[in-house]
């Protein structure tokens, strides 16, 4: 019956291809070839030495890393809790972590700026100062970890959801607990494990979600991956197209890999947030 | 997370066991009060600053709606109707466009196909921000490749435009509608199509009378998380526009970074709010439709 479909589905999966490898090839030789001069990969090599090239990507990384760290902390005891003792506060829980879905993050930010003047106008008699200052800290921002973590709440709730939805949590930590395990034992090694699919999920989820943020680190003057991208554009047109391409390649790259490690099959559901 | 609590809400019979199994709430405490702080007060300051105005000379601040009166006036409203159009228009020609892609691909027997289309779209959907709108500066901007080698320029082809953001935005949307709307495809039986067809339908009344009441739920939910999407990006029309295209994205972000009188944060504030309603509205449809789908799949 799919036969009779035929023509019309390649007609439909050539057009899709064209729309969506054109702009791709077009930017790699947008690259490669200057004006006047032809071929040059000079755009790619000169990344590397490229002013704030490497701390901006250091930066995001770290930032990925501890807001992966953190949301995993916050996150997993959460949910294995609300399948085993607390399923009452499953609507709330699921309700907490759908809210970042409803505030676009350019007004989250605004929030969050207006929260952060609040620091030198109000409490700066006060030992809450201190922290705001910490925070903010130029080098390592602990605010954008915080923004993060809340931005990453939706996609890792349904990732390790779904991840849990799989296993049969309570069997695991019986047995676990039978066999003499304590509790952070029978969570660290019968239920994480199984876990492993959904946790890497998230942590991939959230990876991208960090390396690609522009709107919060941009406006709240931090100079991330993203907003480096941003700025180089305005001067070097092919290096930022360069660095674009590249950005994409290493997703991909990254996707494939989760996919190989098995934790394919979920992606679909979470990415839907 | 070590220790039991006694619970009271449980039947006696029941309580013995979950005592020595439940990590019980504490765990979720971290988590509560994290979201409290960390979005709570945003939150809150976004509320309480799109209702209240400083005096400038006395430092007083009272609250008034005056705000949320000019963020629906003049350029603030332009901009909210012109983020409206923009999402709506791109949303519907996602979708439009995404459903025979997702089809094409459901309906070809090539596993590879199937996997190497979901992967793409997992990719392509979060390619949003920066890098897309610097893609296509390269490939259809001023200097850009196809700009150049066949001449759009001399035709009128404008990428900072409104129909230039809708071109690029589905660069992510179709993506995201393909991986919204590949999991009602996968439930269509295949049986339900050969029963309308010994019935003497044809593939138009299959599809008119029976496909698309089934897909119906997953559609409109599809489309509003597509419209949620669009109207919630900023990178991209920032990145590639700057301010040409009237959108309340840009319009909150000048405000935020001085680039307007003093006192216009509140309205950014207010800006924010009416934001959020809209989000909010949007979410309220899409979750009930989602639950509803996927009762139809998983019957």
């Amino acid at each position: 019956m799919a036969r009779r479909l035929t023509p019309w589905r390649w007609v439909v999966l050539g057009l899709a291809a064209l729309y969506f490898l054109v702009p791709l090839a077009a930017s790699v030789i947008f690259t490669v070839d200057v004006p006047g001069q032809g071929v040059s990969f000079d755009a790619y090599t000169k990344i590397l030495s490229a002013d704030g090239f490497l701390s901006s990507l250091l930066l995001s990384l770290e930032l990925a890393v501890a807001t992966i760290a953190a949301v995993l902390l916050l996150m997993v005891p959460a949910v294995v809790a609300l399948r085993l003792g607390a399923p009452r506060l499953r609507p709330v829980v699921e309700v907490v972590c759908s809210l970042p879905l409803v505030v676009p993050p350019i007004a989250f930010v605004a929030g969050i700026a207006t929260v952060l003047k609040w620091g030198p106008e109000h409490l700066s008699q006060t030992p809450l100062f201190e922290t705001f200052v910490v925070i903010q800290n130029q080098n390592f921002p602990v605010v954008l970890v915080l923004a993060y973590v809340v931005m990453a709440l939706p996609f890792v709730y349904r990732a390790l959801d779904a991840g849990l939805r799989a296993i049969d949590v309570r069997t695991l930590v019986e047995a676990a607990r039978s066999c003499g395990a304590s509790w952070p034992q029978a969570l660290l090694q019968a239920v994480l494990p199984n876990l492993r699919g959904a946790l890497l999920n998230a942590s991939f989820l959230t990876l991208a979600l960090v390396l690609g943020e522009f709107t919060v680190s941009h406006l709240l003057g931090y100079a991330p991956f993203a907003v480096w991208i941003y700025n180089v554009g305005g001067e070097q047109a092919q290096m930022s197209v360069a660095v674009s391409v590249l950005s994409l390649l290493v997703t991909w790259a990254l996707l494939l890999a989760l996919a190989g490690a098995g934790g394919g099959r979920n992606r679909t559901a979470s990415s839907r947030g | 997370m070590t220790t039991a609590l006694p619970r009271t809400d449980v039947a006696p019979v029941a309580s013995a066991k979950r005592r020595r199994r439940a990590p019980g709430w504490l765990a979720v405490v971290p988590l509560l009060v994290f979201v409290t702080i960390a979005f709570g007060l945003p939150a809150v300051a976004i509320v309480n600053g799109a209702f209240s105005v400083d005096d400038a000379t006395t430092g007083a601040t009272h609250y008034t709606g005056a705000n949320l009166t000019a963020s629906l006036q003049g350029p603030y409203l332009t901009a909210l109707l012109g983020s409206v159009k923009l999402s709506a228009i791109s949303a519907a020609l996602g979708a439009l466009l995404g459903l025979p892609l997702a089809q094409a691909v459901v309906s070809s027997r090539s596993r590879w196909l199937r996997e190497a289309v979901l992967t793409a779209s997992g990719v392509l959907a979060n390619f949003g921000g920066v890098p897309l709108a610097f893609a296509f500066v390269a490939t259809l901007g001023n200097a850009g490749v196809l700009t150049v080698h066949l001449g759009l320029k001399d035709s009128g082809w404008d990428l900072y435009s409104f129909w230039g953001l809708v071109l690029v935005y589905l660069y992510f949307l179709i993506p995201l509608m393909v991986l919204t709307i590949t999991p009602a495809l996968d439930g269509l039986r295949a049986q339900w199509r050969e029963a309308a067809l010994n019935n003497g339908a044809t593939g138009v009344q299959y599809w008119r009378h029976v496909a698309l009441p089934v897909l119906a739920p997953s559609l409109l939910g599809g489309l509003v998380l597509l419209f949620g999407s669009a109207f919630a990006a900023y990178a991209t029309a920032a990145a590639m526009v700057g301010s040409a295209v009237p959108l309340v994205t840009l319009q909150i972000a000048d405000a935020l970074s001085g680039n307007v009188l003093v006192g216009q944060e509140n309205v950014a504030l207010a800006l924010s709010l009416d934001m959020v309603l809209v989000a909010g509205l949007v979410m309220a449809v899409y979750l009930p439709l989602q639950r509803r789908s996927a009762r139809w799949l998983d019957a």
